[in-house]
């Protein structure tokens, strides 16, 4: 925090360094794609990350007697069920889908200096609100429906995540706090919205929403080779929203004035930046994301909206985030990985009647290792040596 | 949040316009209990105290009801309007505080409106509710004074309800205690590591190891507990009642008829006051959370004071976590401390990092909690849903209206570098 005058506009702007990120941070939100990081930090890293997570997780699985055969097996099932045949590449591209795209909300807030826990919350609302216009607008054309749902869940997902940026700018209300107490309020908001008549099924006591209407669902892009192909033309929204969001962050004013508020927020407000505005923004856009991630889950693959439909994956998302280093490429790269992992440990759980949850074990051991380059380094020296002193260096 | 703004006589004052905004809630809230929580002019709300049995029995307690809720709906209206002419200073959270505490006591004055619930029992709900909050806020301080934030409480008190059922069923309820305080050390530990050692930001081993935990309980309850039913079935600890202490009319039932946890939260939370705030060791670690290097300069070693409070703070979230098992129902469910964890950073940030304000606040959310309970039980014309919504929204609420007041340590997510 800069000394001084006492009277800024805008409590965000007063928040002490201190509430701002680490540059350990900071090195991590590095761009990823610049020429001065090794090819060695961009691929050995991550993959002797998940040599790492694996390794653990096979030694977890010893630890809870399964048969080392089993063991085998599961990594086997592991590979097959996520790229082992076209019908594994398009569940890992459907799990993939709202991964990348909260992802990119994620990281986008990260780079504006926000922490948003709330695409989970985000997800839910957006996702309830493209279920509601899908069922209850009947007549339209698929031209003008589809989009209009996906267009009311990405409105409302960005709503909602503005009410935590508006409380930042207007309070200096930590958003972990808020977005972490919105999440509840949507879990419960959801519960109670399944079970209003126009939106409950008829005939059902359980709280679970109407069918989405043909003209409101997303076209599986796959059917003709098969119908069981779930890739669905949400993957077509999610490599735009990409293209958009790397645009936004590194061509637009708009983005510049987030990566400044982020990396120096002293600096942005000597440049005129207007810090609470760039907050709301940010998390607006950020919502915007996570909410058209559920109108693509709603829409795409449930085609009706049940509680839990995001099913955590507004909290993956993080994950993917962090791992991704809030690079729009970066998440696309770890939503990949993380949607291949979700799908082949579906396979290990048919195949080798391993739990699924493994796969959250090994999810987090990944960005722990990602996260804490020092501690990969001095596990496998040999791969990193004859460095320079890089950013994130600091022995 | 201060804005400069002339008076008539020309000089200038500063107007604290969140005084306005707390006033504006609080008018709205008068208004709300006014108009919505009305009831007929004869009902009566009986709120039982003793049970018959009871050694000192006590008369109920009944209190008209609509001229309840027209005293409370003025108070609510004084209490704004005294905002709005005075400003705020430091009234404006407590004036908030107080309004919201009138605003639970009208709503649960107009919900028994014609019927009777027993009040005693819904204290003693709200102490053993507040039990997991009060710990996780406790275990937040200890980490947030020496200068480390917390985010991974959560996962902490997952591990503690884990290893409390696991070695509870092993060994016995007290085993699991001491296996659930150890794996939440275990956890500090790694915590501290990640972010002392190698300088991990804070937030993301937080995030991680909540994953992790979430990820690591979840497949062993369903990889080995469901085919081995016996390891997932520990014996809870029943209440005890402390002799005539608990006998005391409304108090001993509440305070002096609980089980381990409620006891020992409620001695943690005072041994923690004590230590934070009237010994040396606890000076230390507020220096090394305010200004590491003035600490380190005068000889104290931040590195290893930051392990032993990270690590401490784990160990009270990992006892808090066996609340959830052997407090109550004895069995592991997957992810079943549903966000308490977060709820407890909030109870913090509530009580202003000090243990005292930490556990007044997680007794509202205790009370929320049990309040939603025995409303279901009173056929409340409000949707479940919406009263469980209620204390989130009432943190939202109060977080916006306290952080220009609320000042975390000042040294707080940064690693320490010596130079």
């Amino acid at each position: 925090m800069t000394t001084g005058k006492q009277s800024s506009r805008s409590p965000v702007a007063q928040q002490p360094l201190s509430q701002d990120m680490s540059a350990e941070m900071k090195a991590l939100l590095a761009p990823t794609i610049n020429s001065r990081s090794s090819w060695r930090e961009l691929f050995i890293l991550p993959l002797a990350a998940m040599f790492l997570a694996m390794l653990i997780g096979a030694l977890i699985m010893m630890a809870t007697s399964v048969a080392p055969t089993t063991i085998l097996q599961s990594f086997i099932a592991m590979a097959d069920g996520s790229v082992g045949s076209l019908h594994a590449i398009s569940e890992t591209l459907t799990a993939a889908t709202p991964l990348v795209m909260a992802g990119l909300g994620i990281g986008l807030a990260f780079r504006a200096g926000l922490f948003n826990i709330g695409a989970e919350g985000q997800m839910i609302v957006g996702g309830l609100a493209t279920a509601i216009v899908s069922f209850s607008i009947t007549g339209l054309p698929i031209w003008l429906h589809l989009p209009l749902v996906l267009m009311v869940g990405l409105a409302i997902g960005a709503i909602y995540a503005a009410i935590a940026g508006l409380l930042k700018a207007a309070t200096g209300a930590h958003e972990v706090i808020s977005t972490i107490m919105l999440n509840l309020i949507a879990i419960r908001l959801l519960d109670y919205m399944l079970r209003q008549p126009f939106i409950q099924k008829e005939g059902r006591s359980d709280p679970i929403s109407k069918a989405v209407l043909d003209t409101a669902t997303l076209p599986r892009i796959l059917e003709f080779l098969d119908g069981n192909l779930r890739l669905h033309g949400g993957i077509f929204i999610m490599l735009a929203a990409v293209a958009v969001i790397y645009w936004l962050l590194f061509r637009s004013k708009l983005g510049f004035a987030f990566r400044i508020s982020g990396e120096n927020p002293g600096a942005a407000r000597y440049a005129g930046i207007r810090a609470g505005l760039t907050v709301v923004m940010a998390m607006a856009i950020a919502g915007a994301l996570a909410g058209l991630a559920g109108a693509t889950q709603v829409s795409g693959v449930l085609g009706r909206a049940t509680p839990g439909f995001t099913a955590g994956i507004g909290f993956d998302a993080i994950a993917v985030a962090l791992l991704g280093r809030s690079h729009p490429v970066g998440i696309l790269l770890a939503g990949l990985l993380f949607g291949a992992l979700e799908a082949g440990g579906r396979q290990m759980q048919v195949d080798a009647g391993v739990s699924i949850d493994m796969i959250g074990i090994i999810q987090a051991l990944i960005i722990i290792f990602v996260a804490a380059p020092l501690l990969v380094r001095r596990i496998f020296p040999p791969l990193f040596r004859e460095r320079r002193r890089g950013a994130e260096h600091h022995d | 949040m201060t804005d400069p703004r002339p008076n008539n006589d020309g000089t200038v004052r500063l107007v604290d316009w969140r005084a306005y905004v707390s006033g504006g809630v609080l008018i709205a809230l008068a208004l709300i209990v006014a108009l919505l929580l009305d009831t007929p002019w004869d009902a009566v709300s009986t709120f039982r105290i003793s049970r018959p049995r009871d050694v000192w029995a006590v008369g109920n307690l009944t209190v008209p009801s609509q001229w309840f809720n027209v005293v409370a709906s003025i108070l609510l209206a004084f209490l704004g309007t005294r905002l709005f002419l005075k400003g705020g200073g430091k009234w404006t959270a407590l004036a908030l505080g107080m309004g919201l505490l009138v605003l639970v006591i009208a709503f649960l004055v107009w919900a028994t409106a014609g019927k009777a619930i027993s009040l005693t029992g819904m204290l003693q709900a709200t102490l053993v509710r507040a039990v997991p909050i009060a710990l996780a806020a406790l275990g937040g301080i200890l980490c947030e004074r020496v200068g480390v934030i917390n985010i991974a409480i959560e996962g902490m008190l997952l591990a503690g309800a884990f290893t409390g059922a696991l070695f509870g069923s092993l060994m016995g309820g007290w085993a699991g205690i001491i296996c659930a305080v150890i794996t939440g050390g275990m956890f500090g530990l790694l915590l501290a590591a990640l972010v002392i050692t190698y300088r991990v930001d804070q937030i993301i081993a937080g995030v991680v190891i909540n994953l992790f935990v979430l990820g690591l309980t979840s497949y062993v309850s369903s990889q080995v507990f469901s085919e081995y039913r016996w390891l997932n079935k520990a014996s809870p600890f029943r209440s005890f009642k402390i002799p005539v202490l608990g006998d005391i009319p409304l108090v001993g039932p509440v305070f002096f008829n609980q089980n381990l946890f409620v006891y020992g939260a409620l001695i943690l939370v005072t041994l923690s006051t004590y230590y934070l705030f009237h010994t040396r060791h606890g000076l230390r670690a507020r220096a090394v959370g305010e200004h590491p290097r003035a600490a380190d300069t005068l000889g104290i070693n931040v590195i290893k004071t930051r392990y032993a409070h990270v690590i401490m703070a784990g160990m009270v979230a990992g006892f808090g976590g066996a609340w959830f098992t052997l407090g109550s129902v004895g069995r592991f469910d997957e992810n079943m401390t549903f966000g308490r964890g977060f709820i407890g950073l909030a109870a913090m940030i509530f009580g202003r990092w000090h243990p005292l304000g930490a556990l007044a606040a997680a007794l509202v959310f205790g009370f929320a909690d049990s309040l939603q309970q025995k409303l279901s039980i009173l056929n409340t014309p409000i949707p479940s849903e919406f009263l469980s919504m209620a204390p989130y929204i009432a943190t939202i609420v109060v977080v916006a209206g306290l952080v220009g007041k609320a000042r975390p340590p000042a040294a707080i997510g940064k690693p320490y570098v010596k130079e």
